[in-house]
Order: structure tokens, then sequence, then C-alpha cells
């Protein structure tokens, strides 16, 4: 019997694109649904109606939501080219990073974005600080993952997809010094024959 | 020898899950005890991104977040299982964790704690609703929320087992027998389960620990 996996997204969620990165990396065939987030199908309100959002995996009819829980049910249920590390340490540090990405990075990100002024100065600094202490759990690999895009690397892409507003830019000139961040170049590599998913809106990175 | 060092904080129900999960594993570990107010150089140390509890620390190597201490807790010790094998099982169990440790999703029960007036009027629906979402969805028709022994969300639901002494304080009851049964029932199975039973705070501690946290809150002192 063949499986049967369907993905509701939206093309502008990173938190979906983590989804469709894992489901690719592992080769998984699905169906992607597009969600129109002001008018949602009764699908997705039956499939998730305990938080109303994207993304949600659909296996042979069990619906998930939660994109790291997500990625952590794909993990098990497809075992080939694994996305945790091994070792309980190793994934203990993955979860923490993701969890802090977005505890801590993407609402700090958000209020930069929003904030005005001082206040907004005030969240640049938090933001950078706060990228900082990402940045340094790379420690000169090539990502997170060791030589391989990981669970937290996946985790990390939604970095990637902040907006090139005005506001923003300057708080990526300021993460790119004093030592240029090395976070944001991961996503640009051509070399690992990644599918042509990173289609990011902005292509903020791009040199 | 394995040596497992927990730092918490009592009464924190974020410690506690860290320390229940060890104790129904049967593995030993040395509890030490914050002071939030004048954290420890080796909390400091051992969380430098968050310096919160709970922390765990096993070969000189630590790990924060109560939810990421568990996993890795049932991963090192697999004996006396926290998760169902199942992967579907288990992502509804991680979906029901973090539904629970989400904090705008448990912000009306800081508002039940320390709110007044209409806004506490809000908060007390809101924390109806919420406790409707784990009585019908999360829990349903299962002793436990782990099935028929306890598992790891029954862990991330402690806090409801001393939700009690919050209710007598504010003098509001919303968790009684006639309006959620099967939660009122769990409570009462997780309070007597050889393992938690010894592992409780106590309710006249707790009294006078969250009656003086509220006061904090509101400014005001007893008369």
């Amino acid at each position: 019997m063949a499986d049967e996996v369907k993905l509701f997204g939206m093309w502008a969620s990173p938190y979906s694109r983590r989804v469709e990165l894992a489901l690719k990396l592992k080769g998984i065939p699905y169906e992607y649904i597009e969600e129109d987030l002001s008018n949602k199908s009764s699908l997705l309100l039956k499939y998730n109606p305990v938080h109303q959002k994207i993304p949600v995996l659909v296996h042979n009819g069990k619906p998930i939501a939660e994109s790291l829980v997500i990625l952590e049910y794909i993990d098990e249920s497809w075992r080939n080219n694994p996305v945790l590390p091994q070792d309980p340490y190793d994934r203990a540090m993955a979860r923490f990073w993701a969890k802090f990405i977005d505890e801590k990075i993407q609402p700090t990100a958000r209020n930069a974005n929003l904030a005005e002024g001082k206040e907004r100065e005030q969240a640049v600094e938090e933001c950078y600080q706060q990228l900082k202490m990402l940045d340094n759990e790379l420690k000169g690999k090539s990502f997170f993952g060791g030589d391989t895009i990981g669970y937290l690397d996946i985790a990390a892409l939604v970095i990637a997809f902040w907006p090139p507003k005005e506001n923003m830019s300057t708080m990526l000139e300021l993460a790119m010094k004093p030592q240029k961040l090395l976070l944001p170049t991961k996503y640009q590599d051509d070399d690992l024959h990644l599918p042509p998913m990173f289609d990011l809106p902005h292509g903020i990175f791009q040199t | 020898m394995e040596e497992v060092k927990v730092l918490g904080s009592w009464p924190s129900p974020y410690g506690y899950r860290v320390q229940w999960a060890l104790e129904l594993k049967g593995v030993e570990y040395e509890y030490i005890d914050e002071d939030l107010f004048n954290k420890s150089d080796m909390l400091l140390k051992y969380n430098p991104v968050h310096k919160k509890i709970p922390v765990l620390v096993r070969h000189g190597k630590s790990i924060a977040e109560s939810a990421v201490i568990l996993e890795y807790i049932e991963e090192t010790w697999p004996q006396n299982p926290l998760l169902p094998k199942d992967p579907y099982e288990r992502a509804m169990a991680r979906f029901w964790i973090n539904f629970v440790d989400n904090k705008d999703k448990a912000a009306p029960i800081v508002t039940f704690f320390i709110g007044v007036g209409e806004e506490h009027k809000k908060a007390t629906e809101e924390t109806k609703e919420l406790l409707k979402i784990l009585e019908e969805q999360a829990l349903g028709e299962k002793k436990y929320f782990g099935g028929d022994e306890i598992g790891m969300v029954d862990l991330a639901m402690g806090w409801m087992a001393y939700f009690g002494v919050i209710e007598e304080i504010v003098d509001v009851k919303i968790l009684d027998a006639e309006s959620f049964p099967r939660l009122h029932a769990w409570i009462q199975n997780f309070r007597a389960h050889p393992v938690i039973k010894s592992n409780l705070p106590d309710h006249d501690k707790l009294l006078v620990s969250y009656t003086q946290k509220r006061q904090m809150f509101l400014g005001s002192t007893t008369t």
C-alpha cells in the first residue's frame, strides 16, 4: 500500500518550507495544498482544530501540526537521510537551538521589524546578540548538522525569510559585523544539488 | 556510576517534570534548588543562554529547557518509556507538550492567577476553554494522557495537579468534578501514583509561596 502524504502550507510561510525541505531531503513524494489564510479551508480546520494553522502534514489520513513536531515525525517515519543526529546529547542541542529560534529569535525579529526609534534599536541589538549565539553553534562546520543539512539547519531556514524592509536590512547589516555571520550564506549553496525550492522571496543574502 | 545533577527551583512544575521523569525511570540524581532571585554561578554556567531552571547536567554537559531535557532522559534511559513507540502517537504527545508550553496559549492561566476585575473574568473563561481542549482532545477517555501508564504529557500537565492551590488563593473554582470530570479524575490518579505522590510540593507551603507571589504582582500587602 502506497503512503499518502499531503502537506497543507502557504508559499510565504517559512514554517511550511521547513516541512517541504525535510520531505524533499528524504525523497518523500507528497501532495502540496496551498492554503489561503484569509479563507481557511474546511479541511485545514478539520485537520488542525486546535491552532487552525499551517503547516499540517497528513499521512495516510492522520494529521500532524506544528512544524518542529512534524520534523520529528518525518524523521521517525522515514529512516533514510536522518535529519536529527544520533547521539542523545547532540539531539538535545539541536532541539534546544530550534526552540531558541522559534521562541526568542523570531519574536525579537518581529519586534525589530515593527518597532520604531529607541525600541527598534534595542530589539535590533537583542536580535543581533541572539543571532550571534546561534551562529556560534556553527563553530567552523559547514552546517549545524555537520557536513549535511540537519534538523537545526532546516529550523534555521526561517531566518532566510526575513523581509528586506529598510529596518530589517539594517539589522542584517548589524548582524553581519564585526564578524560575518555564517548563517545566511548556508542557504545559497548550489553544490549540494538541493531541489530548487530555495527560491527565497527576496534574495537578501545574494551578493 | 551516573552522575546526574538537576537544577530546579521549588515549586516550579518545570523542575518537577525533570525530577518525575528521572524518578519514574529509577535514575539517581543530585537535586540542587536554586534561588531565582540570587542565581548561583553554577546555574549561570550551565544555562548561560536563558539563565533558567530546570537544567540537567551529566558528564559535565548541561541541557536546558524541560521539554528538551525530557526527550534526552527518554533517549538516555529507555526503561519505563514515557513516550509511545508509534511515531504518530509520539507526534501527538509532542503536540500536546508544545501546546501546554506555548506562552501565548497559557497566558490566560497566568492572568487567572494574578489578574483582577474584568481582566480576571475574561481569563477565567479562557482558562475554562483551554481546560476543555485538554479534557476532550488531549486526555479523552484515557486514564492518563499517556494512556494506561503515565507518560511525558502527564508530566507536562503536572502543574494541574496543584492548580487547586491557585483556585484557593483567587477564590474561584473552575477545575471541579462536574465541569471537568476527566481532568478531575486525572488529577486524583496522577497525585496518587506512587512515584508522583512522594514528589509533590506540600500544600501549605504552596499556599504561602503562591500567595506571596500573587501579592508581589498585585503590589499589595496582607491585612
